[in-house]
């Protein structure tokens, strides 16, 4: 068994919420409870979940943009939090980011070539010959002309900075990427383009995706494996065809039934859910997913449901698939 | 969309010129302000008399042709003055707001993208500066330090750091979530490099806009401290100071008071016209969010 | 499908003035919406759809932008020629908006019952009591949880989709004959979609409205419309009943967008994605406006082909010489 590139083991986080002048703490946010999975390399992983169910936050901790309170994160079995400051950077080079966003991710006042050289510049990868022609290089891979280099992000559109978002990511070599709903902000048409070109440059550069997305059909697209996260916690994880066309639990079900396909002849099935998501502030008692669980049992309100894996690689945090060792050890958010 | 936007991002001085040419405000501000500040760096050539050059016989004399605006009380030539006294006011303003802009731009961004602790101390401190007016302040420096230009142009750079602060702070804690600067962060830029090269620039416009309107502040005060005898010392000659010594004769020769108003009046005038020019054309129109 | 359409747009033409000349962004728009239909205005961000809703409800913004020619008609009156006061009276009356971002439509300073109420003391002779009774059965209706607790509250007291269900309400406060909706859902989550998408038709049954319903997302317009027009750079390239869109798409930006559109019922296969761009508002060829990226152009292409109706299902209109040209539908 190969190691994983990377591993995550039980990520814990919470944000305190402050008010007043001093700042004085009036509650507490549970972004992420007890997260763990690993991506093997050339693997694309996927992270799917309602807004506020901590995916993003995962991709940052991840990375280690955000501090988490517990867990440990091992890249390439190297421990990214008790990294010292020369060894994290070193490792930044080899873990980077994609954004959601592509009208925020560029700086507007440096030109492409500017945004794209200075990563390698502050790494000293080269003279600023070698530098100039690897962003030409760059650019050329993610498909845009060479001249973009002099130009301004406002003169390109947001497909376009898309591309160039993903060139500054690749320009230290490294092999894995956490990419933020990468395609949301962007047309259907423009969608399916960066989809390809990120497929191509998986495959040309062997890279590893953790890969967020609130969109299902793009996930099943894109990755092998898939988490389903809802409110801080992994709820299932497993190979995309079996979550998505077998899913287990109740959540993940509602999920795949609610999201829409462009068939007339199966519709959105309308009325699986009621209410609202809880606040991460007050996560309900036991399972989070209870009160708008169509299954919910007595259980449920009382005890998490601990983690059962049904399969070797098909996982899940539910009452309904009681694993046989955890009815004796709840483990209460 | 995009194509119905129109500056480039090009350096900031093309972009402020950029600004400044279409807006009419702006522009007439801008073509006072250049007038002054040519006025004063040519004083030397431009003054047809030594201001310090006395001539009792002269005292108190109406224009003539020799003397275009008169000659005030010790028979110096008035026009010579004014040329004079814009080099030490402008020279004291623009110093004073030039360090206010360094040190308060820098305590704010620093402030704001710190965050926490600090950066609750450090907006403290900028309260504590700004509750002095202007005036206290200069009496406390000069009262304490003695009055020289050096302790002038400390007194007014106290009170313009703490509203630079502010306003490099405000658009800081903004910038600083954006994605780039998070990018940044995740290819190892040190948070040097993110607060110089990232989140600088994006401060720069307002830092500008202020710095305008600042610098008409700054004038007003250091004419203020040499009115009431804290500025620069006589003989030298200051707006303010000639105010001063115009008031004695103020029933009779009231243009010794009138002509150094008048020219702080219009530089004072030129500033916030450019100023809040730049401010009505800078932000939405020209930002591409 | 009997009676009289609810809306009938005649050849609408909406314009912008862009650094001083007038630039078309819809072009010659037309199409009908029967009682009780669910029709889809299906497009890409800039093909106009939204130009379309707002120039049916009058709101095009005056500063820079007209509506050049056509007709917008509503039992008759086009509306189009109406002004200011008359549209006032009709909008939120017999015709009513839903749009995107129910933060920005709503008052974020008044209390959502006093909102709702509010549109029904406009448009109606009901007295303040009787529009406050009025507004609380409507939220309940919407289903808004302890709507009688939560009557006073503001918006920002409640989540995007249960601000999007106050929307609802007010759209629905005056028993409008048809509603438009700007992308209601593209803000809010998937299961909070299927809920809002679910109560829009229940809705839809109780009242017998017509709904126009503006998106993006190709899977919802097969959920919830029964016809389709697919725009594309301010035209309509394809109008059919949504089961003959999908079975059949006609049109090559319809068949191309289709392709491009990864599916969570089926395993990956290849994404096609559509070459190119949409060109600018500024910058619009001639003839055909897909023809830059269009696999399928010939030379007549370079003239605008008309709207016509397939051979073989009368309903199904396409804009494009090929496939229209020999008259065959692809099969």
């Amino acid at each position: 068994m190969t190691t994983p590139l990377l591993e995550v083991r039980k990520l814990a986080k919470t944000f305190p919420v402050r008010h007043g002048f001093m700042g004085g703490r009036t509650g507490t946010v549970h972004a992420l409870c007890d997260i763990s999975f690993s991506v093997a390399a050339g693997e694309a992983f996927g992270l799917v979940g309602e807004s506020g169910c901590g995916k993003s936050t995962t991709g940052r901790a991840i990375l280690r943009l955000i501090e988490p309170d517990a867990g440990t994160v091992l890249f390439k079995a190297q421990d990214v939090y008790r990294a010292d400051p020369r060894r994290l950077r070193a490792l930044r080079r080899e873990m980077q980011i994609v954004f959601q966003d592509p009208y925020s991710s560029l700086n507007p006042r440096r030109t492409i070539g500017q945004t794209l050289s200075e990563p390698m510049r502050v790494h000293g990868l080269g003279s600023p010959r070698e530098i100039r022609s690897r962003v030409r290089a760059l650019l050329a891979e993610v498909g845009m002309p060479v001249d973009a280099a002099e130009k301004y992000p406002h003169e390109f559109s947001g497909g376009q900075r898309q591309r160039i978002g993903i060139a500054r990511a690749l320009a230290l070599e490294p092999e894995l990427i956490v990419a933020d709903e990468p395609v949301s902000a962007l047309d259907v048409s423009i969608q399916a383009q960066i989809l390809v070109l990120l497929r191509g440059l998986q495959r040309s550069r062997n890279l590893s995706f953790v890969f967020i997305s609130h969109d299902l059909g793009v996930v099943r697209h894109f990755c092998r494996t898939v988490a389903v996260m809802y409110l801080g916690r992994i709820v299932e994880r497993g190979p995309v065809p079996a979550i998505f066309d077998a899913p287990l639990h109740p959540y993940t079900r509602a999920l795949r039934s609610a999201s829409p396909v462009p068939d007339p002849k199966a519709k959105v099935i309308m009325m699986k859910l009621e209410g609202e998501v809880a606040s991460a502030m007050a996560p309900p008692a036991g399972c989070h997913f209870h009160p708008r669980c169509p299954q919910a049992m007595p259980i449920c309100s009382e005890v998490y449901p601990g983690w059962t894996q049904v399969t070797p690689d098909h996982g899940v945090a539910c009452h309904l698939y009681p694993s046989p060792a955890s009815e004796d050890a709840p483990r209460a958010q | 969309m995009s194509a119905t936007t129109a500056a480039v991002r090009r350096s900031a001085w093309s972009r402020l010129g950029t600004i400044v040419r279409r807006n009419k405000m702006a522009s007439f501000g801008a073509a006072i302000v250049v007038l002054v500040a040519l006025s004063a760096i040519f004083a030397p050539w431009l003054s047809p008399h030594d201001p310090l050059e006395q001539d009792v016989l002269l005292r108190l004399a109406s224009p003539s042709a020799q003397f275009p605006l008169g000659n005030d009380s010790f028979g110096r030539d008035i026009l010579s003055r004014i040329l004079w006294g814009g080099r030490v006011s402008l020279y004291v303003s623009t110093v004073a707001v030039f360090i206010a802009i360094v040190v308060g731009g820098a305590l704010g961004i620093l402030a704001g993208y710190v965050g926490g602790r600090f950066d609750r101390f450090v907006m403290a401190a900028m309260d504590v500066l700004l509750s002095f007016p202007t005036l206290v302040m200069g009496l406390l420096v000069v009262a304490m330090l003695g009055p020289t230009v050096g302790n002038l142009i400390l007194a007014i750079t106290l009170t313009a750091v703490a509203p630079f602060a502010r306003i490099a702070r405000a658009p800081t804690l903004t910038v600083k979530e954006r994605d780039f600067v998070e990018a940044g962060r995740a290819l190892g830029f040190s948070n040097l490099r993110l607060m110089a090269v990232h989140v600088l620039p994006n401060v720069l416009d307002d830092i500008l806009v202020m710095a305008a309107l600042w610098l008409a502040t700054a004038i007003r005060t250091e004419a203020s401290l040499s009115f009431i005898g804290l500025g620069v010392r006589p003989p030298t000659a200051t707006w303010g100071g000639m105010i001063r010594e115009g008031f004695e004769n103020i029933l009779d020769s009231p243009w010794l008071a009138i002509l150094p108003s008048l020219a702080i009046l219009l530089v004072m005038l030129g500033l916030n016209m450019l100023g809040d020019g730049l401010r009505d054309t800078s932000d939405p129109r020209l930002r591409h969010e | 499908m009997s009676s009289a359409p609810a809306l009938v747009v005649d050849r609408l033409t909406t314009e912008f003035r862009i650094d001083g000349r007038w630039h078309a962004a819809i072009r010659e728009v037309s199409f009908a919406v029967g009682r009780h239909e669910t029709l889809a205005l299906v497009g890409e961000s800039g093909c106009g759809k939204s130009i379309t809703a707002l120039s049916i409800m009058g709101l095009v913004p005056r500063a820079n932008g007209r509506i050049a020619s056509g007709r917008v008609l509503l039992d008759g009156r086009d509306l189009v020629q109406l002004d200011e006061r008359e549209l006032e009276a009709t909008r939120g009356g017999a015709i009513a908006m839903i749009f995107q971002e129910p933060m920005t439509s709503l008052n974020p300073v008044l209390p959502i019952g006093f909102q709702v109420a509010e549109t029904l003391r406009y448009h109606t002779s009901l007295s303040k009591a009787q529009a406050r009774a009025q507004a609380l059965a409507l939220l309940e209706h919407v289903k808004i949880p302890s709507a009688a607790q939560r009557f006073d509250d503001y918006p920002h007291h409640f989540s995007g989709g249960m601000r999007q269900r106050v929307m609802i309400a007010m759209a629905l406060a005056c028993k409008p004959q048809i509603v438009l909706a700007d992308e209601p859902t593209t803000a809010l989550d998937v299961t909070i979609q299927a809920q809002v998408l679910a109560l829009l038709a229940e809705l839809k049954a109780e009242t017998g409205m017509a709904l126009i319903f503006i998106t993006h997302n190709l899977g919802v317009v097969a959920s919830i419309a029964d016809r389709v027009a697919v725009m594309y750079a301010g035209d309509i390239v394809e109008t059919a009943s949504v089961e003959a869109l999908f079975a059949h798409p006609t049109h090559p930006y319809t068949e191309a967008l289709l392709s491009s559109i990864p599916r969570v019922d089926r395993d990956a296969g290849a994404l096609k994605p559509i070459a190119g761009q949409v060109p600018p508002i500024t910058a619009m060829p001639a003839g055909c406006r897909y023809a830059d990226r269009c696999p399928l152009r010939v030379e007549r292409c370079a003239t605008m082909p008309p709207l016509v109706a397939l051979s073989g299902n009368r309903e199904h209109e396409v804009r494009c010489w090929v496939r229209t040209g020999d008259g065959g539908a692809a099969s």
